[in-house]
C-alpha cells in the first residue's frame, strides 16, 4: 500500500491552499463567486438599480418559496429519488389554507375575517395536508416500490387538479392579514428588531465555532490554525451585519408609514423613516435551513439519508429501515412544500390556480446547481438555498434589464446544464 | 454440560433444515450446520451453491422459507439485520457493504451512532473510537476524514473488518474475505482469524480458496445445487477430497463406507 506513505505526510504538505488551511468548501466559494458575478453584471447593465436594497429586498423574498422546497429535494435526491409534484402538492396545500380562511371559518364555523386564530388553524391544517400527502407518497415509493419518478409524475397532475376542486377554480382571497404577513414585505421585523435577531445570530455563530473546536480539541484531533478561525468568524460577523443592513436599508415608503401613525391617532414626526427590516418570511427559510442542516450534518436520520443515497443495500444490511426512511423523506418534503404554500399564497395575498406552477422545476434546478448530485449520495443544504438565491437573480435580473419571458427560461435552462457540467468537471478534477 | 469436549458442549450456532427459495428454485435446500466458540467451519462450494445464501440467512439479510436457527441452544428469531446484530452477529460482506459516501468512523457506526445528551451524533467520539480500532487492526490507516470511496481495496477491508469487530461479535461471518487482497493484506486477516478464534469467537468463512480453508478452518461444511454435501473436519481430509465435494458432490465418509 504504497499511498499511505503518501497520505500520512499531506497535513504538512507545502502546497496546501489556503482554503484547505481554512476548511472551507471550494464548491460553495464558486457558488457565491458565481451570485457575486451575477449581482455585478446586472448591476452594471442596469446602471444600478439592481443592487439597491429594494431589489435585494424583493430578490431575498422571492427566492423563500422555492428555497424552502430545495432544503427538502435535497434529502429526496440524495437518496436518489425524485419528487416533479412539489409545485402542484403546494397548490393543494394553499388552496386547504385559503378555503380555510375564506370559507370554512368565516362562513361555516363563524369566527369573524380577522380573528387572530384563523390563520395558525389554516397553517397547521396546511402543514398536516403536506405531510399526510408527502407520507403517502412515501409509501407508495418504499413499500410499493414504485418509482418516485412515476409516483410524483401521477401526483404532478393529481395535487394541481385536486387544489382546483377544492376552490372550483375560483381564486380564493384576500387572505387572513396576520396570514399575510408572511407572505414577505407585509411583515418584517423592523430595524431594532432585524439588529437583534443579527446580534442572535452571530453569538450563536461564535458559540457553534467554540464549541467545535473544543470538541475535537477534546479528542485530540487537529484543529484549524487561530487565524483561520478568526478570519472565518469575521466573514461570518460581516456577512450577518452586512445582510441585516441591506434589508434595514429599505424604507418603508412614507405614505404607508403615515397611515400607521394615523392609525395609532398620531402624527408622523418630520424626517421620520423606518427600514422593513428582516421578512418574517425570509426567517422561516432560516430556520428550515437550520434545522434542516442540523438533521443532515447530526442526526441519525440525515446519516441514513446519506448512507442510503450512497449504498443502497449497504444501509439495508447496517440495519437501516430504508422503505420507512423514504416515507419519512416524502413526509418532509410534503411539509416544506406546505410552508412554501403558506409564504406564496400570503405574498400574492390570494390563493389562485396557477400558484407554484413549473416550481418543481424550479426547486429540482436549485437543488441541482447547488452541487445535489442525481446519482445519490451527495448534496447540501445551503447549496440548494444559493441555488435558487442564483435562479432567482438570474430572473429578476433579465426581467430588469427588459429580457422576455420566453428568453429568461432559455437563459436558465443553459445556466442548469453549464452548472452541472461545472460541477462534474470540478469533482473529476478534486476527484470526490 | 460444562465441558471442555467441544462436540458435547452446545454449539454457539445451529440451523436446522434451513430452506430459502427464489421463485421454485431452491438455492438452499434442507441444509443443517452448526458452529462452536472458537472454530471457524469453512463454507465451500461453487458459485451459486447456495452458500452466501445460508450465511445471509443468519445474517438477517434474507428471510428463510422454513428451518429454525438456535444461538447458544436457544431458538433466535432473526428476521431482519438487525435482529442479527442484536445476537452479536457480524458479517462482513463481499462487497463490503459500506456507504461510498461516507467516511470510515460514519460507516463503522452505520446503524449504530454514538449519539450525545442532546440526541445530535457525537462524530468526534466516534472517530476518536476508530482511530483507536484501527490503530490496532490496521496502523497505517490515516484517512479518517474522507470517503471510503478514496480508499485503496485494502484501506476499505479494514474499514468492514473493524466494523464487524468494534461491535463485541460473538459470531463472525467472512464472505471472501481475501479475495480482493494482496498478499500482506491477506496475511494481516489470516492473523485476525487466529486471534478472533483464540478470544472464543465462532467465525463462518466463505471461501473458494482450498489452500485457505485447509490452513483457516476446523471443519468445513460443502455445498452443491443448493444441498449440503458433507461437514468434515479439515485435517482429516485431502485436498482432492474437498475438491471431490464441491465438484463432484462427493462425501468421502460414504465412499469409506461403501
Amino acid at each position: 500500500m504504497a499511498d499511505n506513505a503518501g497520505t500520512r505526510d499531506l497535513p504538512k504538505r507545502m502546497s496546501r491552499s489556503i482554503f484547505d488551511v481554512m476548511e472551507i468548501d471550494t464548491r460553495l466559494l464558486g457558488m457565491i463567486g458565481a451570485f457575486i458575478v451575477i449581482c455585478v453584471v446586472f448591476d452594471v447593465w442596469t446602471g444600478g438599480r439592481f443592487l439597491t436594497p429594494r431589489n435585494l429586498f424583493n430578490l431575498t423574498i422571492q427566492t423563500v418559496s422555492v428555497a424552502i422546497m430545495a432544503t427538502g429535494m435535497v434529502f429526496v435526491i440524495v437518496t436518489r429519488h425524485i419528487d416533479l409534484s412539489v409545485g402542484s402538492l403546494l397548490a393543494t396545500c394553499s388552496a386547504v389554507m385559503a378555503v380555510i380562511q375564506t370559507i370554512i371559518m368565516p362562513k361555516w364555523i363563524g369566527v369573524e375575517f380577522g380573528n387572530p386564530i384563523i390563520a395558525p388553524v389554516a397553517i397547521l391544517a396546511g402543514l398536516a395536508v403536506g405531510a399526510i400527502i408527502g407520507a403517502f407518497h412515501g409509501w407508495l415509493v418504499g413499500y410499493l416500490t414504485i418509482p418516485a419518478f412515476i409516483v410524483t409524475l401521477g401526483g404532478l397532475f393529481v395535487w394541481r387538479n385536486v387544489a382546483w376542486h377544492l376552490t372550483d377554480g375560483q381564486t380564493q382571497g384576500p387572505l387572513d392579514p396576520y396570514f399575510k404577513m408572511l407572505g414577505g414585505i407585509d411583515g418584517t421585523l423592523g430595524e431594532t428588531g432585524s439588529w437583534l435577531l443579527g446580534v442572535v445570530a452571530i453569538l450563536f455563530t461564535i458559540y457553534l465555532m467554540i464549541s467545535a473546536r473544543r470538541n475535537k480539541i477534546s479528542h485530540s484531533f487537529p484543529v484549524k490554525p487561530i487565524w483561520a478561525e478568526f478570519a472565518i468568524g469575521a466573514i461570518f460577523v460581516a456577512a450577518i451585519l452586512g445582510f441585516v443592513w441591506t434589508l434595514n436599508s429599505y424604507d418603508v415608503p412614507v405614505g404607508r408609514i403615515k397611515r400607521l401613525f394615523e392609525a395609532r391617532g398620531e402624527v408622523l414626526p418630520e424626517g421620520y423613516s423606518e427600514g422593513y427590516g428582516v421578512p418574517y418570511s425570509v426567517i422561516i427559510l432560516i430556520i428550515v435551513a437550520t434545522v434542516m442542516t442540523v438533521v443532515a450534518q447530526r442526526t441519525r436520520l440525515g446519516r441514513y439519508i446519506f448512507a442510503t443515497g450512497g449504498n443502497p443495500e449497504a444501509a439495508a444490511l447496517s440495519g437501516i429501515n430504508t422503505r420507512l426512511l423514504t416515507v419519512k423523506i416524502f413526509a418532509i418534503i410534503g411539509v416544506l412544500c406546505a410552508l412554501s404554500a403558506v409564504v406564496a399564497s400570503a405574498r400574492l395575498n390570494f390563493h389562485s390556480n396557477d400558484i407554484g406552477t413549473l416550481d418543481e422545476l424550479r426547486v429540482i434546478a436549485a437543488a441541482v446547481i447547488g452541487g445535489t448530485a442525481l446519482s445519490g449520495g451527495v448534496g447540501t443544504i445551503y447549496g440548494a438555498i444559493l441555488g435558487a438565491l442564483i435562479m432567482q437573480s438570474l430572473q429578476s435580473g433579465m426581467a430588469m434589464v427588459g429580457v422576455d419571458a420566453p428568453y429568461q427560461n432559455i437563459v436558465v435552462g443553459v445556466v442548469l446544464v453549464i452548472a452541472v457540467y461545472v460541477d462534474i468537471v470540478y469533482r473529476k478534477r478534486t476527484g470526490d | 454440560m460444562e465441558t471442555f469436549d467441544k462436540t458435547a458442549s452446545v454449539p454457539l450456532v445451529e440451523m436446522r433444515n434451513m430452506r430459502l427459495s427464489f421463485g421454485g428454485i431452491h438455492a438452499v435446500d434442507d441444509v443443517s450446520i452448526d458452529l462452536y466458540p472458537g472454530e471457524v467451519v469453512g463454507v465451500l462450494g461453487h458459485n451459486g451453491a447456495g452458500k452466501s445464501c445460508l450465511m445471509k440467512m443468519l445474517s438477517g439479510a434474507y428471510q428463510r422459507n422454513a428451518g429454525e436457527i438456535y444461538i447458544n441452544g436457544k431458538l433466535a428469531d432473526i428476521s431482519n439485520p438487525r435482529d442479527a446484530r442484536n445476537y452479536h452477529i457480524e458479517t462482513i460482506y463481499q462487497t463490503l457493504a459500506l456507504a461510498d459516501n461516507l467516511d470510515a468512523a460514519s460507516n463503522l457506526f452505520l446503524g449504530r451512532e454514538m449519539v450525545n445528551r442532546s440526541g445530535l451524533l457525537d462524530d468526534a467520539y466516534m472517530e476518536a473510537e476508530t482511530r483507536k480500532i484501527m490503530g490496532r487492526l490496521n496502523p497505517n490507516f490515516q484517512r479518517f476524514s474522507t470517503p471510503v470511496s478514496s480508499l485503496s481495496g485494502g484501506q476499505r477491508q479494514s474499514v468492514a473488518i473493524s466494523r464487524a469487530v468494534y461491535f463485541n461479535a460473538k459470531i463472525l461471518i467472512m464472505d471472501e474475505p481475501t479475495a480482493a487482497l494482496g498478499v500482506e493484506e491477506t496475511k494481516m486477516v489470516a492473523d485476525l482469524i487466529h486471534e478472533l478464534k483464540a478470544q472464543g469467537l465462532g467465525i463462518f468463512l466463505i471461501d473458494h480458496d482450498i489452500h485457505q480453508v485447509k490452513a483457516l478452518c476446523d471443519r468445513a461444511a460443502v455445498m452443491k445445487n443448493g444441498r449440503l454435501v458433507g461437514v468434515v473436519k479439515v485435517d482429516e481430509v485431502s485436498e482432492d477430497d474437498l475438491l471431490g465435494m464441491i465438484i463432484l458432490g462427493k462425501n468421502p465418509k460414504d465412499e469409506e463406507a461403501a
